[in-house]
């Protein structure tokens, strides 16, 4: 057993170790998440709420074009997390980095089409204060886009460890813990894509 | 010395800091996050206690001057041209009292501090899980008490409508109303949120993944236990707040109007929001929060109860099995029972049923508590030190608050009493007679570990009966105000008719809470006084079982030099098998096992 009072601060860790602290960053994650989906259940709630009983609630057309082609880019960037993680798990490090690149660019063109889409929309005058609809728009996909906006910075960071070469076949729970995140934010999309888009 | 290897993260503690930043600003330690928590939010009950005596100041002398502080700050914050609270500032005065004490002391206190500073020490671990986040956690919380009282600097001052900031008084800006303080008071809240959450992940993975060996369940401290059920109401219902926070600051910052209706007015103008949104909206989602919040509240109180009560009975708990089911089915019915506060909002009546009959239900477990902790010290070989005291004040005043809730909870007596001083009354039994004397009772049992000193014995006898006897005199006769009908945030109850004749209670209470105000101060100074010149402490002054008592004091940078593994329950007291002692350690090994000796 490991005694702390003696003075070796630098001792080694062994497989079993990085074992039991993924599980743990796993379930901290898990529970993470959990607090998220509570916090978009809210806003969901609300929307509900609004567009089944809000007195004069009319729901806007949005551009379908725009909303389907960033669901296809974010399924697909689900997708190069997923193989990014394999890679990560057989200890292929350059392959692994080359899926967290894809995955990060693919981010971007969210980002970038996001925000074209707004662009339209001050453009036309709908700004958030323009009714209810706008409000719950701008709110979802706001908040969805920040959470994006933190997965790119968790993925840019990742890139570089693992470039660096942090991360090894033993050793490699942060792009398994991040790649949670990430399908999350894929998630949450998958929601608010029918709610805001099709409905 | 060879490198040694780590084989579980159980074993793993960051190595001891020894510059100045590490050991006490940035500190990786559970011990030193814990102690700045305890100091933190000790500061805000100072801040917060101070605004409830210049409420009471002038609900008691209505447009009287302050003393000293209204002459000193004439006619600069919550103080008009004389001297005297303005209107603007007594409403600011309540709220931020209520937002003061909820989010900033009592939360903090009893789950950042002694939940840090205990969880690791009671399942025999040598830090939390996720060291980092726990100080993260801490400091989240700081920057969100630096917006606090910086709202009280900005012109017009802090948060004006009521620590539940209901729309549209909290939603639409206008020209008297709090702009840039209200911002600031909803991202404070919005930040202490999210150090919440990231607590209670932290907790749970601890108490889940980090328990030594042989800790099962059922040997788990009721200390722990509560903060677990605790941490998963910090998880799943502080969102919740963090979303309700988010929408009103979209409402207020870009004019959306989640919760502004059609047609409000400003004085004559139309407010800049388009309106059609849904005031009661604000109402479900921050009640779906806030009465959840209530229990992280009470639940961590009822934990350092049931643990101070065995350990001064000399006897275990009285069904601990029950008293583990009753916490989590608190925590269950916690998350149904949030409509009981909108009885009087406009709710469907059915609704207030539903509601009602839930709520109701919550009696249940909390008189399966009462009447384990009465079972508890029935028949025990009472020691009456302050520790116990305290806790025993607790039980009591818990009773008292908890019978006035089943009242509340009954929509035709709502009806009648909602927001009036028998609420005031019924929260200030619970949150102030139950959950800080719990504070109390763990503060003066758990000093000698923490700071490795004594209180002094007399001092906290003398803050007890002073705190208990002045709690119930200020406290008590607002229940008869609210059936009365004196309502709540009323700043002067002289220009109503029916409320005249209550006016000497008024003042009664003041002098009472005054009194109890300066009854403090002896804790203040005894606490401050003990944590630098107490006498040196045992490490196991209450003889108690659990395993945070078999560790030296003061307690090591890691805790537990090995890993203990724990072979029984955390109350042994009084067992046969301790013979001839009265109680035995968590850790030690099965009599008549002579080898492990």
């Amino acid at each position: 057993m490991f005694d702390p009072a003696a003075q070796d601060h630098h001792p080694t860790l062994s497989p079993a170790f990085h074992r039991e602290r993924r599980d743990m960053r796993a379930m901290g994650m898990w529970l993470f998440l959990g607090s998220e989906v509570m916090f978009f259940t809210a806003f969901f709630a609300a929307y509900i709420v609004a567009r089944s009983a809000a007195p004069g609630f009319v729901a806007m057309p949005l551009e379908r074009g725009f909303g389907t082609l960033n669901t296809i880019v974010l399924l697909t960037s689900s997708l190069t997390m997923a193989l990014a993680v394999l890679n990560s798990k057989r200890g292929e490090r350059v392959k692994t980095g080359r899926y967290i690149a894809l995955t990060f660019l693919l981010a971007c063109v969210f980002l970038v089409v996001k925000g074209i889409e707004y662009a339209h929309h001050f453009e036309a005058g709908d700004f958030p204060s323009h009714d209810i609809f706008f409000g719950f728009y701008f709110l979802l996909t706001g908040f969805h886009g920040l959470h994006v906006l933190g997965g790119m910075i968790t993925l840019a960071i990742l890139w570089w460890r693992n470039r660096r070469g942090d991360f090894n076949k033993d050793y490699n729970d942060p792009i398994e813990i991040a790649g949670l995140y990430w399908h999350f934010v894929d998630l949450v999309w998958i929601f608010l894509f029918p709610a805001l888009y099709l409905l | 010395m060879s490198a040694q290897t780590i084989d579980s993260v159980a074993d793993f503690v960051h190595p001891e800091p020894t510059d100045f930043f590490h050991k006490y600003v940035w500190s990786y330690d559970h011990k030193t996050v814990a102690k700045q928590y305890l100091w933190t939010s000790l500061i805000f009950l100072v801040l917060g206690g101070f605004l409830a005596m210049l409420i009471r100041w002038q609900i008691a002398y209505p447009g009287a001057p302050v003393p000293l502080l209204g002459a000193l700050l004439k006619g600069r914050f919550i103080f008009d041209g004389n001297g005297a609270v303005s209107a603007e500032g007594y409403i600011q005065l309540a709220s931020m009292h209520g937002l003061v004490m909820i989010f900033f002391v009592i939360i903090p206190l009893i789950v950042g501090a002694f939940g840090n500073f205990l969880i690791p020490l009671h399942i025999g671990s040598r830090d939390v899980a996720f060291p980092l986040l726990n100080a993260l956690s801490y400091w989240l919380y700081f920057v969100a008490g630096l917006l606090i009282l910086a709202s009280f600097l900005v012109p017009l001052g802090p948060a004006a409508s009521g620590w539940t900031n209901y729309p549209p008084l909290s939603d639409v800006a206008g020209a008297n109303s709090p702009d840039i303080g209200m911002n600031l008071v909803m991202s404070a809240v919005f930040l202490a949120g999210f150090s919440s959450i990231f607590g209670g992940i932290n907790f749970l993975v601890t108490i889940v993944k980090m328990r030594a060996p042989g800790m099962t369940w059922m040997r788990l401290p009721m200390t722990t236990w509560a903060q677990f059920v605790t941490a998963i109401f910090q998880v799943l219902a502080t969102p919740m707040l963090a979303a309700a926070g988010a929408m009103l600051l979209f409402d207020r910052i870009l004019h959306t109007s989640f919760f502004v209706p059609r047609g409000v007015m400003i004085g004559a103008a139309a407010a800049a929001n388009t309106g059609g949104g849904y005031p009661l909206l604000w109402q479900h989602v921050f009640w779906f929060y806030a009465h959840p919040a209530v229990y992280i509240l009470i639940l961590p109180s009822m934990g350092f109860t049931s643990d101070i009560l065995p350990a001064f009975a000399r006897k275990p708990i009285f069904g601990q099995r029950a008293m583990i089911i009753s916490l989590v089915a608190i925590m269950g019915l916690g998350f149904i029972v949030w409509g009981h506060h909108m009885f009087v909002s406009g709710l469907n009546p059915w609704m207030g049923m539903a509601f009602m009959i839930s709520t109701i239900f919550i009696a249940l477990p909390s008189g399966v508590k009462v009447f384990n902790w009465l079972g508890t010290i029935w028949g025990g070989s009472l020691r009456l030190e302050p520790p116990m005291l305290y806790a025993l004040t607790f039980v009591a005043m818990f009773i008292v608050g908890g019978l006035s809730g089943i009242f509340m909870a009954a929509t035709p007596v709502d009806v009648y009493i909602h927001d009036t001083y028998y609420v005031i009354a019924h929260f200030h039994y619970v949150v102030f007679g139950a959950t800080l004397f719990s504070v109390f009772a763990a503060t003066t049992y758990w000093f000698p570990k923490m700071f490795g000193r004594e209180m002094n014995r007399t001092l906290n006898y003398v803050h007890w009966a002073l705190s208990f006897i002045f709690f119930n005199l200020a406290f008590f006769p607002m229940h008869f105000l609210g059936e009365a009908g004196h309502m709540r945030r009323l700043m002067t109850s002289t220009g109503y008719e029916f409320l005249n004749p209550m006016a000497p209670w008024n003042e009664f209470i003041t002098i009472a809470a005054f009194c109890l105000g300066a009854s403090q101060i002896v804790f203040a100074y005894n606490f401050i006084h003990s944590v630098f010149f107490g006498k040196p402490a045992q490490p196991n002054p209450w003889e108690a079982s659990t395993l945070e008592w078999t560790i030296p004091v003061p307690v090591p940078h890691y805790n537990y030099r090995t890993i203990p593994t724990v072979y029984r329950g955390p109350h042994e007291y009084s067992s046969p098998e301790a013979a001839p002692a009265d109680w035995i350690a968590q850790d030690a090994p099965p009599r008549g096992n002579r080898a492990a000796h």
